[in-house]
């Protein structure tokens, strides 16, 4: 049985981790540069960044190979290095997971590819196929413990990486990003990819949302995975707030504090696997495994309860209240 | 129903039915009954700057507003834009010919690091379909390729756009080397993508930031309008 399995067997919930991206910018990377590279490069940094996530106590986290598919390092000229980079970026988390004296579950992480998949683009299944499952192999390689494809749109991305993971027998847990209307940015709704997950013939270990919009917009989504009463355990990943420019620097306008707020609140609406995305650092971590640990279980929020303590959400529908939008009318054809 | 019943034959339309029908077959993205009715218009005399602006722009607005509203999603505005395409590929030549009013030129790109595209290639699409000349430097560009587009091209309008926290700050790299070079105010920046806002296109010194398509088009057009009101 995977580490992760074990311990949700053992947990009510487990604490992921946070941001890779903006964390690493925080140590320097350069605006245009792969984070990936920084595996081979600056192996240093990277422990820092997964032993930031273990010392605030994060029961998980994910390897630095979000954009470690041939198409997204093919733009550093680093297509070649798909393996190796992954699996370093796994070598280097095993090392720390192996260190921390408890278990710590270390998520190979699989980005999108960053193309449009066809018949819409011009990617092949095939070659999505391919492209993860070279990925996924470098990571189990290196000592994933279970892989882990995130901020995912297209339903047939996620099915394409399933496939891949399929075919070298790995355990997985896969996250969508829900940033449009509350749909992503596709038109998937949070019940259309509990549909979609339930025809998947490699079911996951859990499934749910990362990254999007704020955290009001994250919690609408797990309620609504919550409407179809799913079996398998939900994930919320949502980012620290939003976006803001200061001296040079990105910073998340979210709180330790609110975010210790949103990873209970995530936890009422049904998550059991909690965690950040973007701009959420240690710091915000630790906050929110306090709040877990010192707050018990309560009743699921409703919306409008969401919004009073996250703000409001970044459109009044999110696909699934069963209000159809409204549809223009065709003159004759159609 | 019967195919003969759903076979519409657009050349017995009048012209205000068949652009109304153009709207609708713009909307779900059927590229073949757009070229046949652009090409039935133009059989009719019309202005090929007229065929653009009153049946595919305004088309395309449409789709732009259901986009912005969460009607519409990426795949059905990909759609639609591609059938805008075919409509335009066959406007275009005569466009020129017949002088037809450019708005201004836009050179636009997504940044160094970046190979995200979506967005931006509907922006192209919307604002060629506007009429605005557009370059597209695709993606993944270092500032002195914008730079030098920009000069080479003469254009009026730099796009950027980016999808990773990780890139966004590049935009400021690039506007602070048009500063530098003392150009910054030859040019309206513009700015977009998903994890970008009003404030992040401020902080960096660009002129604004448009959240989708249909917004760069106004925005483009309010600023060309400032423009040529200053001169």
């Amino acid at each position: 049985m995977d580490a992760l399995s074990k311990l949700l067997a053992e947990r009510d919930w487990i604490l992921a981790d946070g941001a890779t991206g903006t964390n690493l910018f925080a140590m320097g990377l350069e605006a245009g540069e792969a984070p990936e590279l920084w595996n081979a490069d600056q192996p240093a940094k990277i422990r820092a960044l997964y032993d930031g996530s273990i010392n605030a106590g994060s029961d998980m986290f994910l390897t630095n190979s979000f954009g470690g598919t041939a198409s997204r390092l093919k733009l550093h000229n680093a297509q070649d290095r798909v393996r190796e980079l992954n699996r370093i970026a796994a070598e280097i988390g095993r090392e720390a997971a192996d260190a921390s004296g408890r278990t710590v579950v270390v998520a190979g992480s699989v980005g999108p590819t960053g193309d449009i998949m066809e018949p819409v683009g011009g990617l092949s299944h095939a070659s999505a196929v391919e492209m993860f499952e070279e990925q996924a192999s470098g990571l189990m390689e290196g000592g994933a413990d279970i892989l882990w494809v995130e901020t995912i749109s297209a339903p047939e991305e996620f099915r394409a990486a399933a496939e891949a993971f399929a075919n070298i027998g790995a355990p997985w847990c896969g996250t969508m990003s829900f940033d449009t209307a509350g749909r992503t940015m596709m038109g998937l709704t949070s019940v259309n990819m509990v549909s979609m997950i339930a025809e998947i013939p490699n079911q996951p270990i859990a499934f749910g949302a990362n990254c999007g919009v704020g955290a009001s917009d994250l919690l609408r989504t797990i309620l609504g995975f919550a409407k179809e009463n799913p079996d398998m355990p939900v994930i919320a990943k949502g980012n620290a707030g939003i976006p803001k420019y200061q001296d040079g620097k990105i910073i998340y306008d979210g709180t330790p504090e609110l975010m210790g707020e949103y990873a209970v609140m995530a936890r009422n609406c049904g998550a059991r696997i909690i965690g950040g995305c973007c701009g959420t650092m240690p710091v915000h971590l630790e906050k929110m495994r306090e709040a877990l640990e010192n707050t018990p279980k309560g009743p699921a929020p409703d919306l409008a309860e969401v919004e009073a303590a996250m703000g409001g959400f970044s459109s009044a529908d999110d696909g699934t209240s069963g209000i159809a939008p409204p549809k223009r009318e065709r003159r004759r054809r159609k | 129903m019967s195919d003969f019943e759903d076979d519409l034959i657009l050349s017995e339309l009048n012209d205000e039915e068949l652009v109304l029908q153009m709207f609708d077959d713009l909307y779900d993205g059927m590229a073949d009954e757009i070229a046949e009715g652009v090409n039935i218009l133009l059989e009719r005399k019309w202005m090929p700057y007229d065929v653009l602006t009153k049946a595919l722009v305004e088309g395309m607005r449409i789709v732009g507003i259901d986009f912005r509203d969460g009607i519409l999603f990426v795949p059905e505005v990909l759609l639609a834009a591609g059938a805008m395409k075919r409509g335009m590929g066959i406007l275009k030549p005569l466009l020129i010919e017949s002088g037809a009013p450019q708005l201004g030129k836009m050179v636009i790109g997504t940044v160094k690091g970046d190979i995200h595209d979506i967005g931006k290639n509907l922006v192209a699409m919307m604002m060629e379909g506007a009429g605005f000349e557009v370059v597209d430097l695709g993606i993944n560009n270092p500032v002195e390729d914008y730079l030098a587009a920009l000069k080479a091209e003469k254009a009026d309008i730099l796009g950027m756009s980016a999808l990773l926290t990780t890139t966004m700050p590049y935009m400021k790299t690039v506007i602070d080397t048009m500063i530098a070079e003392g150009i910054r105010d030859d040019y309206i920046v513009l700015v977009g993508g998903a994890p970008l806002n009003a404030e992040f296109g401020k902080a960096i010194g660009a002129d604004a930031y448009c959240r989708d398509a249909a917004v760069a088009v106004e925005t483009a057009k309010e600023y060309m309008a400032r423009k040529h009101n200053q001169l």
